[in-house]
């Protein structure tokens, strides 16, 4: 039992962390139906960033500043910069593509992932880079239950994103932002005619995605420490499923899909392999994505004619 | 070629792109073909009477010359991996171009084969004999093979399109290198691979050398070439265009458009586990990372910039892609031939007239030893690195081009530097342009000679995602492609 609950921690953990990624993805497909993939890689860059705060503060074992102000550093800055640069990514590479046929814009998304991630291996090598989150966070700060262990990042990650998920939430369905962004993604010619502002939506709706993917790359290096420049493209995957499965372009369905298949992950390692994970993993999803392609929670397209 | 792009003088008044009166348009696409003025045209005419087995067959010629032009094994090599690329973005083409169906598993199928080639040709199964068939009989069998996995993994195709089908075949293509790298170690060798692969032996002779798979290979190409030309203008290819065009329309023309798919993955998959056996008999061994997703984009490059759709495109952007990144691996002054070859191309082709491009080049330099000069004004270690290439090129900008004595750092700002210049350099327009454009140039040159240079593999990667953005962006129907129009 202590064991179970050890797993679903780790798997709630990861979970977040793809769900996070996944709103990115739900967002970006809903409004331009655009498989984004260079979207796991903002992810990486993320990670990237909140590495290099926490060097600028001298290391992880000599910071100058208090932990919570280093974190919030982290967020904002990772949040922020990973944020500009998604914006900066569609203004140049999907932009001029919009009305292009659809299988253009995917092969540049292709391209931009592949750039990226090359371009942080010119730029900071191939080599691990280690958080050491254990140095400013002790792992002795959490819940020690016996043999249970639930480290205090853990629990910060967990909530955080659940945090973040509502925001998203109330602002898709409260505020003025978030109605013009159903518009554009329910029907851009018609949202454009009503006066919706297209092209500022579209921004919008990247930034948001391209930040909450930096955010998930800080907490994954705060959990699990290491970080490379190839971490984006499978983890962006699994995200994009987790996506399909709870459903695209719906945001409960993201973070259900998220939760999901980070739990049948950690799961999967704990009980039956962890050299099998992968394969099992990729396994389900394309059986998912063959029987239920509109995903758990979303509706079926209508096919227009 | 933007004459062939522009639409009537009599409708210059429509908007752009496609809109009312597009269908006609399109209808009347192909009679409105036109011909260079000239001399040029004229060629163009003769070329287009000439059949097209004939052209097939003096390529083929051609390229067997190629292994008498030199007796250096590395670059028969170069030869060897372009024919298989051009091979594979030949097959790519069938689902891709032709069926328009985005196939991102398109890779494992070329795994499969070298895979499928190595077991039946190796100790690996049976051990200690192990299995080895003739080569006549395990490549048709793994080919066979191959077009089975292709149908299966096209049966999704059946519910899913577009996206959702490009997904679940990348997914197929990871799984195929997770499951090598993990499943049965004893037989598929895990992350070691499998070695000592049986080389091929045709007409009684064992081949092994390099000369010999160039021949090989030839042969296969021009061979795949001309069956799928037939049957590019046979009754399934032109399904296959229907069905990339309008799957709905297509299939109250009665065409059976899920067979008409499946038969394209199929075709694809056996193309690329060809391939694969001429990889594996060549490599003599196989390994899980030679089918990973970088190759993946390797052959869309190829296939993209020759342009999707086109027979003669896929092979020449397989050939070209090659061959230009295989010498960024060679020494950094052939790697330094392309980098500035490519530039001083682009350019050429894109600026005009003579005078510009002269004034912009000069510019560049007079810029140049103006900053060298400022900078060693204030620090002489700032400029005490000099060019990491060598020969005449170093010589040649070894006066201008600035590289610190530790380049590294510098040469980090100066890429992201760089980046964001190209970025900017294609939003503004005319004489900023240009104006823009000394600024650039100079800082391509002073990044390469810093940094690219020391890291030809890394270079390469990032000139392949270059080459799939600025295609997609500026012309998506590649080198050879016919542009596209989609009915709204």
């Amino acid at each position: 039992m202590r064991f179970f609950i050890q797993e679903l921690v780790n798997g709630l953990t990861q979970g977040s962390l793809y769900a996070l990624i996944a709103l990115g993805y739900s967002m970006v497909y809903g409004i331009l139906k655009l498989l984004n993939f260079a979207h796991g890689d903002l992810y990486m860059v993320g990670a990237f960033v909140g590495y290099f705060v926490i060097q600028w503060f001298g290391g992880s074992t000599a910071l100058v500043i208090p932990v919570p102000l280093l974190l919030l550093f982290m967020f904002l800055l990772a949040g922020g910069g990973v944020g500009m640069l998604g914006v900066a990514i569609e203004r140049f590479a999907y932009r001029p593509l919009r009305n292009a046929p659809r299988i253009a814009p995917l092969i540049t998304a292709l391209g931009v992932s592949f750039l990226l991630e090359n371009s942080m291996l010119l730029l900071f090598g191939a080599s691990f880079r280690d958080y050491n989150t254990s140095a400013f966070i002790p792992f002795s700060s959490g819940i020690h239950i016996g043999v249970l262990n639930i480290s205090l990042t853990r629990i910060l990650v967990i909530v955080l994103s659940f945090v973040l998920m509502l925001g998203l939430r109330l602002l898709v369905d409260r505020t003025k932002l978030g109605r013009q962004m159903r518009a554009v993604a329910e029907d851009r010619e018609a949202a454009e005619m009503l006066g919706v502002n297209v092209d500022y939506t579209i921004s919008m709706t990247f930034f948001l995605g391209s930040a909450l993917a930096g955010v998930a790359g800080v907490m994954a290096g705060l959990v699990f420490n290491q970080i490379y420049t190839l971490m984006g493209f499978v983890a962006g995957l699994k995200a994009f499923t987790a996506a399909v499965v709870g459903g695209i372009g719906s945001i409960a369905g993201a973070m259900l899909g998220g939760l999901l298949i980070g739990i049948a992950e950690a799961m999967i390692s704990g009980y039956i392999s962890s050299t099998y994970t992968n394969l099992i993993v990729f396994g389900i999803l394309i059986v998912v994505m063959i029987l239920r392609p509109q995903g758990l929670l979303g509706r079926a397209p209508l096919q227009k004619v | 070629m933007s004459t062939e792009q522009t639409p009537p003088a009599a409708e210059t008044d429509a908007p752009q792109g496609p809109g009312v009166g597009v269908d006609e348009w399109v209808a009347r696409s192909s009679g409105r073909r036109e011909y260079a003025p000239g001399r040029l045209g004229d060629a163009q005419r003769v070329l287009e009477r000439v059949p097209w087995w004939v052209i097939l067959l003096a390529a083929g010629l051609a390229g067997a010359c190629v292994p008498f032009l030199t007796t250096n094994d590395f670059q028969l090599q170069i030869g060897i991996n372009a024919m298989l690329l051009a091979i594979l973005a030949v097959g790519l083409n069938i689902s891709v171009g032709w069926a328009g169906l985005l196939d991102l598993g398109y890779v494992a199928f070329y795994g499969f084969g070298a895979y499928g080639y190595a077991l039946v040709s190796s100790n690996q199964l049976n051990p200690p004999t192990g299995i080895h068939w003739s080569t006549y009989i395990s490549v048709p069998v793994v080919m066979i093979a191959a077009g089975f996995l292709g149908v299966a993994v096209g049966w999704p195709s059946r519910r899913l399109v577009g996206d959702y089908l490009a997904i679940v075949t990348l997914f197929f293509g990871e799984a195929f290198v997770e499951f090598t790298n993990n499943v049965a170690p004893k037989t598929l060798g895990g992350p070691n691979g499998i070695v000592s692969i049986d080389p091929y032996k045709v007409f009684g002779t064992t081949i092994l050398t390099n000369k010999g798979y160039f021949y090989v290979l030839l042969v296969l190409l021009v061979l795949t070439v001309g069956v799928l030309h037939l049957l590019d203008t046979s009754r399934t290819g032109r399904a296959w265009r229907a069905v990339r065009e309008d799957t709905l329309a297509s299939s109250l023309m009665t065409i059976p458009v899920f067979r008409v798919k499946l038969m394209a993955f199929a075709f694809g998959a056996a193309v690329a586990a060809m391939a694969g056996t001429v990889f594996a008999a060549q490599q003599i061994n196989v390994f899980p990372t030679d089918f990973a997703t970088p190759f993946l984009i390797l052959i869309y490059a190829g296939l993209i910039l020759g342009g999707a759709g086109s027979l003669a495109g896929a092979v020449l952007g397989g050939l070209i892609l090659s061959v230009t990144l295989d010498g960024f691996l060679r020494s950094p002054t052939e790697a330094g031939y392309i980098f500035y070859g490519l530039i001083l191309a682009t350019m050429v082709v894109k600026i005009r007239p003579w005078l510009r491009l002269g004034a912009i080049l000069g510019a560049t330099v007079v810029f140049g030893i103006i900053v060298h000069t400022i900078v060693k004004a204030i620090s002489s270690s700032a400029v005490a690195g000099g060019p990491q290439s060598s020969g005449w090129i170093s010589d040649l900008v070894h006066n201008w081009v600035v590289v610190p004595s530790n380049p590294t750092r510098a040469g980090n700002i100066g890429y992201v530097l760089l980046l964001v210049l190209v970025i900017a350099l294609v939003q503004v327009k005319g004489r900023w342009r240009d104006i823009l454009m000394v600024p650039t140039l100079y800082l391509a040159a002073c990044v390469w000679e810093g940094v690219l240079v020391a890291q030809p593999s890394i270079t390469r990667q990032i000139l392949l995602g270059v080459i799939l953005i600025v295609m997609m962006n500026a012309r998506p129907n590649g080198l050879l492609g016919r542009r596209r129009v989609e009915v709204v």
